[in-house]
C-alpha cells in the first residue's frame, strides 16, 4: 500500500521554550548527533515511505539548515522526496488574530494542496518529536486489514493521575472510542496517544474540507472524537520504546537514557531500521593521553583531555585539562576551559565555560546555558 | 555537458598495493581505511575540490567495486557535479584496441577522451596512495610563473631514505637538472612526491610519442619524465612542506595512524579550512563504558569500548568488550574484540572478530613486527597470532583444521 507523510515540525514549542527559543522541536539537538526529526523522519523512510511534507511554523531556518534536500534520508528525489511545507500567508487570515495556525488541523489544511497532489491511498501524520524507532509499515499493514479510515497510534503503558497526557478509550476489537484531552481518571495501565496517525487521504481532504466550512481546528476533538460514531476508526498499540519531551527536565532524563545499552539498542540497533542523520563529515574523537571517560556518549570531533562521566556530548566539543564533566548534556562546538567543574549543566550551542568556572544544577532543575554565550 | 574547466585531474588509482598484502586482497590501495574514517583516496579527492579542482578522473583497475562503490557520485566530497564532478575510469574496449591499463602514462593516454570533454589547460597527475594536505592550484600558479611543461611536487626526505624514492637533482630556480628513480647514490634529498601539473598539449605530445614505443614501460616516473628531460623540456620541482606519507606498506600505514596521536601529533584531520571528507554511514555516537580505559586514542562513531584502549586508532562500529585490551594498534571498521583479548602492535582489517582471550601480536617493545589480522574472519577463542606475522583466511583454516586432528 501506497503512502505519503507529513509531520509538524514546531507543534509543541511551548514545552522547552529554552530549547526553542530560535529553532522547531523537531530540530532540537539530541543524543549527541541527532535532531529530534531525525527519529520520526527515519522511520518514515524505513518503511518505504518515499515522499514526506514537513509542515514549518516559526523558527524553521535550523530545521532547512538540517533537512537541506533530503539527501541524508535518501529522500532528494525527482518523484516525491522531501518537501518543507511553510505556512500560508492566508494563514495570518485565521479567525482574524495574527498568528499562524495554532493547531494540527489547521495545518493540515495548509497542506491541502500538498495532499490533493498527491496520489498515495494513505497519508502517515505525525508529530516530529517522538524519540522511537517503530516499525510504520507493520502499522500501514494493520491500518489497510482493518480497512479503517483512521488508525490511531497508542501506547500501552502506566499513567499516573498527575501526567498531562491523551488517554484512548476502545472497545474490545480495537474499534477507537474517544481520546480524552488529559487523564482526568484515577492512575492506571493505560491507552495513550502517540501523536501519529494513518489516514486515508480521501477521508482526509474531505473532513479538511469540512474543517474549513464549520471552522473547526483540533484534530483530536473535531475530526477523532467526532468522527468516531460513524468512521472506521481503530487504534494501533505500538510495544517500542517511544517518548515525547514534556519539560527541560524531560529532555535532560531523555538524553540520560540513552545511556542504557537496552535503549540504545531499542533505538539505534534495529536491523534494516536505522535512525539516519544530517552527515558532518566530523574528524574522528580525540581522548588525550590526560582524558578519562566513563559512560558516556560521545560524538565526532571532539577533543577531550579532562574527566567525563554520564555525560552526552555532541559533535566538537572541546574538554580542558583537569577539568571535570558529570551528568552534562553539552551541544555542538561546547568549549570548556581547564580546572572547570561541571555537574547537571545543559550547554546550547557555540557555549563556552571559561577555565575555572564550577556550575551544577540538579537532574530534577538542570542548569541551562543559551546558544552563544561565554561563562 | 562540459564546459572548459583551466585544469583537469587524472587519480591514479588502479594499482593493486602488494605490499600491504591482506588489505589490498579483495580491494585497491586506496580504498584502505585511514585515521578512522577515511579512506586513502579521501586525501587526493579533498585536496582536488579543496584546491578548486572539480573535474577529477579516477582511473581504476585492480579490485574496483569497494573503490567504485565508495567514490560513487561524488557527493562527499562535493563533486557531483552538473559540469564536470568525479568519474571512475576503467579501462575499456574502443574499436581498434581493447587492453589493460599497461602503466601510469598509458592509463591516462587512454582516457585522452575523459579529458578532452572539459578542453583544459594544465593536467594534475595524483596517486591514491599518499596521506598529505596539499593545495594543488597553488602548484598550478608555480607551473605557470615558472612556464614550465611539467611541474613535480617535491618532498624533503632524510638523505639515508632517499634511495626510496624517485630523486630530483634541481638548479637554484628550482628547474629539474635530473631524476633518478630509487637511486643508489642520492644526489640530494628531494623526492618525487607523485604529484604532477603537465601543460596538457606538452603531455598529449609525449603520451602518444611514448605509446609508440614497444620498448617504454608506459609509466611517468621510468618513461615520460625521463624522456622530457632528455628532450630538454622546462621541467620545474614545486618544494612542498608539511605532512606528506607514502601508505604503501603495513609499518608506514601504520606509522601514519600514529601520527595522529600525541599532545602535539604530527598530523592533525582537524579543519583549519582545509577538511578533508568522506563518505560515511550515519551511525550511532560512540560509547564509553563505565569501567572502560581510553587514553591517548581516535575514536569514531557507532564503537562500543568497555575495556581498555590505549595509543590506536579505531574506525567505526569497533566493539572493545569487557576487559579487552587494545594497544598500539589500529582496528578496521566492524572489529570486535572480546572479552579478555588482547590486541597489541597490530593492523586488524574490517568485520574481523577476535575471539574472547586471544592474544594478538606482543607488547610493542618485546614484538618483532606488526601483526596484520585480515578482514572477515572469525577467530576462535584464545587464538594466538604470533607477534610480526599475517594472519588471513588460509591460517585460519589452517589452524581449524589443526585443532580438529588435536
Amino acid at each position: 500500500m501506497s503512502a505519503v507523510a507529513i509531520l509538524f515540525a514546531g507543534m509543541n514549542e511551548r514545552r522547552v521554550p529554552e530549547l526553542t527559543s530560535d529553532r522547531t522541536m523537531a530540530s532540537v539537538p539530541f543524543a549527541c548527533r541527532y535532531r529530534l526529526i531525525d527519529f520520526m523522519l527515519s522511520n518514515v523512510v524505513n518503511a518505504g515511505i518515499t515522499k514526506v511534507g514537513v509542515l514549518t511554523h516559526y523558527n524553521y531556518e535550523s530545521l532547512m539548515d538540517h533537512l537541506g534536500t533530503g539527501k541524508d534520508w535518501d529522500l532528494a528525489r525527482r518523484n516525491g522526496g522531501l518537501k518543507i511545507l511553510p505556512p500560508f500567508i492566508t494563514a495570518f487570515a485565521n479567525r482574524g488574530s495574527n498568528e499562524l495556525y495554532a493547531s494540527r488541523l489547521e495545518a493540515l489544511v495548509n497542506a491541502r494542496n500538498f495532499l490533493s497532489d498527491s496520489t498515495e491511498d494513505t497519508v502517515l501524520i505525525s508529530d516530529c518529536d517522538l524519540i522511537c524507532n517503530l516499525d510504520l509499515g507493520e502499522m500501514l499493514r494493520a491500518h489497510r486489514e482493518t480497512g479503517a479510515d483512521v488508525t490511531v497510534a497508542v501506547q500501552r503503558r502506566f499513567v499516573s493521575s498527575a501526567e498531562e497526557v491523551s488517554v484512548v478509550l476502545s472497545d474490545a476489537d480495537g474499534r477507537f472510542i474517544e481520546a480524552t484531552r488529559f487523564n482526568d481518571v484515577a492512575s492506571g495501565t493505560k491507552d495513550v496517544q502517540v501523536q501519529l496517525l494513518a489516514v486515508n487521504r480521501q477521508f482526509l481532504l474531505q473532513q479538511l474540507t469540512e474543517a474549513m466550512a464549520h471552522g473547526y481546528h483540533s484534530l483530536t476533538r473535531d475530526l477523532l472524537n467526532r468522527c468516531a460514531g460513524t468512521s472506521n476508526l481503530r487504534i494501533y498499540r505500538f510495544e517500542e520504546y517511544c517518548e515525547t519531551v514534556g519539560s527541560l527536565a524531560d529532555y535532560y532524563r531523555f538524553n540520560m537514557a540513552m545511556l542504557d545499552p537496552e535503549v540504545r539498542k531499542q533505538l539505534f540497533g534495529v536491523k534494516n531500521r536505522p535512525i539516519l542523520t544530517r552527515v558532518w563529515n566530523s574528524v574522528p574523537t580525540t581522548y588525550a593521553e590526560s582524558s578519562l571517560v566513563k559512560n558516556s556518549l560521545v560524538a565526532d570531533g571532539c577533543v577531550i583531555e579532562g574527566i567525563v562521566e554520564n555525560s552526552i556530548l555532541f559533535r566538537g566539543v572541546h574538554v580542558g585539562k583537569n577539568t571535570s564533566v558529570e551528568n552534562c548534556i553539552l551541544m555542538p562546538d561546547t568549549y570548556i576551559g581547564n580546572n572547570a567543574y561541571l555537574n547537571c549543566v545543559i550547554t546550547d550551542k557555540s557555549v563556552t565555560v571559561r577555565d575555572g568556572r564550577v556550575l551544577s544544577g540538579h537532574e530534577s532543575r538542570p542548569f541551562y546555558i543559551e546558544k552563544f554565550i561565554a561563562v | 555537458m562540459a564546459k572548459k574547466k583551466e585544469t583537469v585531474a587524472m587519480l591514479l588509482a588502479g594499482g593493486q598495493g602488494s605490499r600491504l598484502y591482506l588489505l589490498t586482497e579483495h580491494i585497491a590501495k586506496p580504498a584502505v581505511i585511514f585515521g578512522g574514517k577515511y579512506h586513502i583516496i579521501d586525501f587526493p579527492l579533498s585536496n582536488c575540490v579543496n584546491s578548486g579542482i572539480d573535474a577529477v578522473g579516477v582511473l581504476t583497475q585492480y579490485q574496483p567495486l569497494a573503490l567504485n562503490e565508495y567514490v560513487g557520485n561524488g557527493l562527499p566530497w562535493d563533486l557531483d557535479r552538473t559540469y564536470g564532478g568525479v568519474r571512475t575510469l576503467p579501462p575499456y574496449q574502443a574499436m581498434n584496441r581493447s587492453e589493460w591499463y599497461k602503466g601510469t602514462a598509458n592509463a591516462v593516454y587512454q582516457n585522452m577522451n575523459f579529458m578532452d570533454k572539459f578542453d583544459p589547460d594544465y593536467v594534475v597527475v595524483l596517486s591514491g596512495d599518499h596521506i598529505y594536505r596539499m593545495d594543488y592550484a597553488e602548484m598550478v600558479e608555480f607551473h605557470k610563473a615558472k612556464g614550465a611543461v611539467c611541474t613535480i611536487a617535491v618532498f624533503d626526505v632524510p638523505l639515508e631514505e632517499a634511495s626510496r624514492f624517485g630523486i630530483m637533482d634541481t638548479d637554484g630556480d628550482d628547474r629539474v637538472c635530473s631524476f633518478e628513480e630509487k637511486p643508489k647514490q642520492p644526489k640530494s634529498t628531494k623526492a618525487s612526491m607523485g604529484v604532477y601539473v603537465f601543460s596538457k598539449e606538452t603531455l598529449y605530445r609525449y603520451l602518444i610519442a611514448d605509446e609508440a614505443d614497444p620498448e617504454s614501460e608506459k609509466d611517468f616516473g621510468k618513461n615520460i619524465i625521463p624522456a622530457m628531460l632528455a628532450a630538454g623540456e622546462k621541467l620545474y620541482a614545486f618544494p612542498f612542506q608539511g605532512y606528506w606519507k607514502d601508505v604503501g606498506t603495513i609499518q608506514s600505514l601504520w606509522e601514519a595512524n600514529m601520527d595522529l596521536l600525541g599532545e602535539h601529533p604530527k598530523l592533525t584531520l582537524q579543519e583549519n579550512g582545509w577538511r578533508i571528507y568522506s563518505r560515511n554511514d550515519a551511525r550511532p555516537p560512540q560509547y564509553i563504558g563505565e569501567n572502560a580505559v581510553v587514553r591517548n586514542s581516535v575514536i569514531t562513531e557507532g564503537c562500543v569500548i568497555y575495556g581498555q584502549v590505549i595509543n590506536s586508532v579505531l574506525s567505526a562500529g569497533v566493539v572493545v568488550e569487557k576487559n579487552a585490551v587494545v594497544k598500539d594498534s589500529v582496528l578496521f571498521e566492524d572489529v570486535t574484540v572480546r572479552e579478555g583479548a588482547e590486541v597489541q602492535y597490530a593492523v586488524v582489517d574490517s568485520n574481523t572478530s577476535i575471539g574472547a582471550g586471544a592474544r594478538v601480536g606482543k607488547p610493542m617493545e618485546e614484538a618483532a613486527g606488526i601483526s596484520l589480522v585480515g578482514g572477515g574472519l572469525d577467530l576462535p577463542d584464545r587464538t594466538v597470532i604470533p607477534d610480526g606475522t599475517r594472519f588471513g583466511e588460509k591460517e585460519l583454516k589452517a589452524l581449524c583444521e589443526g585443532r580438529e586432528v588435536v
